[in-house]
């Protein structure tokens, strides 16, 4: 069985009024992803790649996906194929 | 009324935190162990595949790794890590009630009271409680639901791991009195073997001996567990907020390298000492027993202890306290010291006779500013003279040695 990678990305944020975070865009190996709407937020681990975090599932173009925003090390990750 | 209690265990807390956060060892025999630079190496934790070959807390690694038949993956402990998801999810368990006691970075007590009204409705919250732990965190708890603390905490040691089990006033006997007497909080090794010795061997034996005899044999400590054998423990769960108090201050270390004379235990008994003199200022506290530990080096260890004649936080009288205790005929070496304060109490009505007040306050004085100096530029910006004699001890740094503090015993004062 391949395991996933975790991999840590750019991403573009928007954080409103009450501080919550809308995540616009992600940036991986020099390429920019739209999102074009964030599905859910839930506090999950992910157990594919290891680490907890808010997990947030995104469209990006007729994608859906899962972004991670891990607070431990206030950093945002992916699981890789 | 019925008192609906909850105790939550996270199943081998520090083993499980590895495996979650690196997928590649989830399959195979995990040991946490202490930094082996330091040589701090023994198994601090381990999975349940590490378990099934052996492997304990306590092994020395290369122990673990000839009992393991399977290659032993080793994972140096990350003690930030732990406590910051212990935390989070202490904080979880925090939204269902402000009844939240800790026992320990992994296990607590809930009393969910309040919230439901009958057994049957606190073991679905206990389930629903379980299920949130293993989505939100990837690690699964063993949950014991009842009617008090003791039982509850029994409950969750039953069925592991990823478990829940109900112990109520109908089936206790059936569950709780046929396990062995040394499962009961409260039955260390000395107690066990008083009460093997009078035939006592299972829980049920226990609560069936008359409360007069239990007590004849091992004082008020056997009316207690006569108590906590029948499921009559009235102690309540401490609400969240209230502050724990802090029953001892200690801190120890492995050595960087054995200790051979006299002067080197007194070097770091004094590094030891002064780490906790000054958590002692912080909290405002003031100790009146010093107590010593010591482990050689064929990892034997023991511990001496002594009342001094007046409440103290000064590190120059808990570390000449403490050397006072060490009595050693150099057979061995050492490997570990530990210096523990206990006995304390906020600020001392009057100082002893022979040490005035002033020559205290001064002394008080003189460590605040060397805390604060420390604070400031980090501990190495002064050392005492007596440390600096030998490079490795030198660079022994308190703060990043092993402290606890350790929160009240079971019984409130």
């Amino acid at each position: 069985m391949g395991f996933m990678t975790k991999k840590y990305v750019s991403v573009l944020v928007l954080f409103d009024e009450l501080g919550n975070k809308t995540p616009k865009q992600i940036f991986l190996e020099d390429v920019c992803y739209e999102i074009n709407k964030v599905l859910e937020i839930k506090n999950v681990a992910s157990l594919k790649v290891g680490g907890i975090g808010e997990r947030f599932k995104v469209r990006i173009n007729k994608t859906e996906t899962f972004l991670f925003y891990e607070k431990e090390v206030e950093k945002w990750f992916v699981e890789l194929k | 009324m019925s008192r609906f209690i909850l105790h939550s265990d996270l199943n081998n807390f520090y083993a499980s935190v590895e495996c979650l956060y690196n997928p590649k060892i989830r399959n195979k025999a995990v040991a946490v162990v202490g930094d082996q630079e330091k040589r701090h190496g023994i198994v601090l934790a381990k999975n349940y595949i590490a378990k099934k070959y052996g492997v304990k807390t306590g092994d020395t690694i290369w122990e673990a790794k000839q009992k393991c038949k399977e290659e032993l993956v080793l994972v140096t402990a990350n003690f930030d890590r732990y406590y910051y998801i212990s935390k989070l999810v202490k904080k979880v368990y925090r939204e269902y009630t402000n009844y939240v006691e800790s026992f320990g970075i992994d296990e607590a007590w809930l009393d969910i009271t309040e919230n439901v009204k009958s057994f049957s409705e606190a073991f679905e919250l206990a389930e629903k409680i379980r299920k949130r732990i293993i989505s939100q965190f990837g690690l699964t708890v063993s949950i014991g639901v009842s009617y008090n603390k003791i039982f509850a905490k029994l409950g969750s040691d039953l069925k592991k791991p990823n478990a829940t089990t109900l112990i109520t006033p109908q089936n206790y006997k059936e569950l709780v009195w046929k396990l062995p007497v040394s499962d009961l909080l409260y039955v260390g090794k000395a107690t066990n073997e008083k009460l093997t010795k009078a035939g006592i061997t299972t829980i049920g034996q226990l609560a069936q001996t008359p409360c007069r005899i239990l007590k004849s044999m091992l004082g008020k400590n056997g009316e207690t567990l006569h108590t906590f054998a029948n499921g009559a423990d009235t102690t309540p769960v401490k609400k969240f907020d209230e502050k724990e108090e802090i029953k001892s201050v200690g801190n120890s270390t492995t050595c960087p390298k054995d200790l051979k004379t006299n002067e080197e235990v007194r070097a770091v008994i004094c590094i030891l000492s002064e780490s906790v003199a000054r958590r002692l200022r912080e909290k405002n506290l003031w100790c009146s027993t010093v107590c010593l530990w010591v482990k050689t080096d064929d990892l034997k260890s023991f511990e001496v202890m002594h009342k001094i004649d007046y409440p103290t936080n000064l590190a120059s009288t808990i570390s000449s306290e403490a050397y006072k205790l060490f009595k050693f005929d150099w057979n061995k070496t050492i490997r570990a010291i530990g210096v523990r304060v206990c006995g304390l109490c906020e600020k001392p009505a009057q100082y002893n006779f022979f040490n005035n007040e002033q020559t205290m306050q001064k002394k008080e004085k003189f460590e605040t500013v060397v805390d604060g100096l420390r604070g400031r530029f980090g501990y190495n910006i002064l050392k005492r003279g007596s440390v600096c004699a030998s490079k490795e001890l030198a660079e022994l740094n308190p703060e990043h040695v092993v402290h606890s503090i350790h929160p009240t015993s079971y019984f409130k004062p």
